[in-house]
């Protein structure tokens, strides 16, 4: 079994069998991070660059440990400690990185379709680790294992997204890959932060996230930009907060048994009040265990290893 | 030199002529259109058999980058382009480096374009000093020394009182300013057209609103200062509808569309090609159809190319948002254009209009018709010959053209500028004051 594509650079690429591979793979390498030696010779000798031209902390570390777990090196550039602050170009630091032959290129970066751009640039494959506001593949991935892991299954879920629609990767990505899988999704937020013609993925629109919260099985928050008030998308944290957080009062509004994701970093209190992300129905770190074991799946997927040797 | 061209389709809307006819050049003016064959009397012939002959195509709207960036482009690498495009006459906006904001730099160009002598060359000077929207820049010494208009274009003069006096000072001097319609605080930081695709493709949009409320503001300028505004490269439907009832209302506006808006949409854009980047954005089906509705109804005067080189580092090596906006045009207008001749969207004599006697009415130039005693500035061309876009043939420095690859009909075989040919194959086989790739 293999994918079905080279790069993994949007979700949209990915059909339903490469969805079912890569879980199936997750769940299998899962269970090295509770042996005793979390590390297994899986990709050993080979390199994997972790080029992110925009910060991270989460997603880099995931990146970095599942490729240690599968005995990678890595190769790790960041925005402030590259040449890119030096006025070299992206392509040019592409093509640096290319020439020490690694075998895989994970790329983040703030404008969106870099990580296309750069596939077409360079010989070896390429995860897309979140571009611009365009997509975020393997978080669309991680969530889709967590929610199938709290619910098993996928098919005529309600999916609520809620907050920056507009500006979030996430959402995109998530938006398209649970449509593909059978879900039934909403988003909500200020119609700020609802991008246009957002219809096109085939979502229900809402602007009360109280109407919504009712319905959902699975509720997405997604994290508030500081900046976004400055840009005028709304008024204060206190407003937003109040109007489309997620709190104990909201919270009385939801199914019993639904779950609460959020891709993280939190603002506790703004999008999310810490009771509810610390509460019963969250399930914020679990996505970040099973964010290591999906990546680590795409990793040993597309770095050409034919046997199965964990 | 005495040249006649034979047995062409001459197409000259300005004196509504389209036949048969045997063109006179003497001392690079138009001496005579006959229907006679054979000319004799010493005139060397150019055959033009098959082929169209109209008046040298006006492009309202160039950027030659020269001053400044001629990494890009320069006055000479343009006027090639000019005349392989079929143009004899262009306009070049103020954007060079430094600005074309004061008399010294509109001569400099002025008197490169001479030396060149390949295609007419007309400046545009700035409206404001060093295009910041603040002074306005000394609109009559440009025009003295050879400015046909003022545009800060590139940019919109956001200011509104500037743009009330640059319209009433440019009055004064008999010529016209020309709007880049944009307010910048709704389109700051857009890449793209704002809708399903830049959503889908997550790039921020620029709201069709951001050209319209220009637009529409500077209608009413035109309207208090009673003065002509020339609005480029309108691109919206909503657009359209205001300048055609502005003008039913007796507002002295006169406006361009470009080839690429024309027939390309935000789709264009998809895969992140950064050649399909420019300003104002690729629009949609419907904006596409109503612009092609107002080049046949007569609410468009012009279609200018808005030619705007830029280096491969700026388009296609960088992210998509970071690109430089804008494509060059003039080597691929007439074949685009025709498309829309083949696929019965604009009859061939209305482009022709659009081409020549259009722009050239609008800015009051010396071009743009064939008749007696005008400047021998012609394009022989033939409407239907195959070619494939390739940007490695073009003449233009840069090659950031969203058309490669295209196959469309129409070639362009002869330029003449002033009875010179300076472009395609001299007569009798003989090379042309240069000689195209």
């Amino acid at each position: 079994m293999s994918l079905s594509q080279r790069h993994i650079l949007s979700v949209n690429d990915l059909t339903q069998k490469d969805v079912a591979l890569i879980l199936k793979t997750a769940e299998n390498l899962e269970e090295i991070a509770h042996r005793p030696v979390k590390k297994v010779p899986a990709l050993r000798g080979k390199l994997i660059g972790l080029c992110f031209f925009e910060n991270s902390t989460r997603t880099r570390s995931s990146f970095e440990v599942a490729a240690k777990r599968l005995s990678a090196d890595t190769l790790s550039i960041s925005t402030g400690g590259s040449s890119i602050a030096k006025g070299e170009t992206l392509l040019d630091t592409i093509k640096n990185i290319e020439a020490m032959q690694p075998d895989l290129l994970v790329v983040r970066h703030a404008s969106s379709g870099v990580p296309q751009f750069l596939s077409k640039q360079v010989a070896c494959p390429v995860i897309n680790a979140g571009d611009g506001s365009h997509e975020h593949p393997t978080q669309a991935l991680l969530d889709l294992m967590t929610i199938l892991k709290e619910k098993k299954k996928i098919k005529g879920l309600h999916v609520a997204i809620i907050g920056d629609i507009l500006n979030s990767r996430v959402a995109r990505s998530n938006m398209i890959l649970l449509k593909k899988m059978g879900a039934k999704v909403s988003v909500a937020g200020p119609a700020t932060m609802i991008p246009a013609e957002v219809e096109q993925y085939g979502v229900e629109v809402a602007h009360d996230i109280k109407k919504i919260i009712p319905k959902a099985d699975v509720i997405m928050m997604l994290r508030i930009q500081r900046e976004r008030e400055a840009d005028g998308l709304f008024p204060s944290l206190r407003e937003y907060a109040r109007f489309f957080g997620l709190n104990r009062e909201t919270m009385r509004h939801a199914k019993k048994d639904a779950v609460i994701l959020h891709p993280g970093p939190v603002n506790r209190g703004v999008e999310i009040s810490a009771e509810v992300a610390d509460g019963p129905h969250s399930v914020i770190l679990d996505q970040v265990s099973n964010g290591v074991a999906v990546r680590m799946a795409l990793l040993y997927l597309m770095c050409g290893v034919k046997q199965m040797s964990f | 030199m005495k040249l006649a061209i034979t047995n062409g389709r001459v197409i000259d809307p300005s004196q509504n002529l389209d036949g048969d006819f045997t063109i006179y050049i003497e001392d690079g003016v138009i001496d005579a259109i006959r229907r006679d064959k054979k000319p004799r009397g010493g005139y060397e012939i150019l055959d033009a058999k098959g082929a169209v002959v109209s008046p040298g195509f006006v492009d309202l709207h160039t950027h030659l980058r020269d001053p400044g960036f001629e990494y890009r482009e320069d006055i000479e690498s343009g006027s090639r382009a000019s005349a392989a495009g079929g143009f004899t006459t262009i306009l070049c906006m103020a954007n060079t480096n430094p600005v074309n904001d004061n008399a010294s730099v509109t001569s400099m160009i002025v008197n490169r374009a001479k030396e060149v002598g390949l295609t007419n060359i007309l400046p545009v000077g700035a409206v404001s000093k060093g295009l910041k929207g603040e002074q306005l820049a000394e609109i009559g010494e440009m025009v003295k020394a050879g400015c046909m208009a003022v545009s800060d274009d590139g940019r919109p003069v956001m200011n509104g009182k500037l743009m009330r006096h640059a319209l009433e000072y440019a009055k004064s001097f008999d010529v016209p300013v020309i709007t880049h319609a944009e307010d910048l605080s709704l389109s700051e930081g857009g890449s793209m057209n704002e809708g399903a695709a830049s959503t889908a493709m997550g790039l921020k949009g620029i709201p069709a609103a951001a050209e319209e409320s220009m637009i529409q503001r500077d209608l009413l300028l035109a309207k208090l200062t009673d003065h002509h505004l020339h609005v480029a490269h309108v691109s919206t439907a909503t657009g359209l509808e205001m300048i055609r009832r502005a003008k039913k209302e007796g507002v002295r506006v006169t406006c361009e569309v470009t080839p690429h808006h024309l027939v390309l949409t935000d789709k264009s854009c998809s895969d992140y090609d950064a050649n399909a980047k420019v300003n104002p954005p690729l629009r949609t089906d419907e904006d596409c159809a109503a612009l092609i509705k107002a080049l046949n109804d007569g609410t468009v005067d012009a279609i200018a190319t808005d030619h705007a080189p830029h280096a491969q580092d700026e388009k296609e090596k960088t992210p998509f948002d970071c690109a430089n906006c804008g494509l060059i045009g003039m080597e691929t207008a007439l074949p685009v254009l025709l498309k829309l001749v083949h696929e019965k969207k604009l009859p061939l004599k209305r482009l022709i209009s659009l081409l020549t006697s259009g722009p050239a009415k609008a800015f009051k130039l010396n071009a743009g018709s064939l008749k007696k005693g005008m400047p021998a500035d012609i394009v022989i061309f033939d409407p239907n010959q195959n070619v494939v876009i390739d940007p490695h043939q073009f003449h233009s420095k840069s090659k950031n053209s969203p058309f490669a690859g295209w196959k469309l009909k129409g070639k362009v075989l002869h330029t003449i500028c002033r009875g010179k040919v300076v472009y395609g194959m001299s007569l009798r086989g003989a090379q042309a004051t240069w000689q195209s790739k």
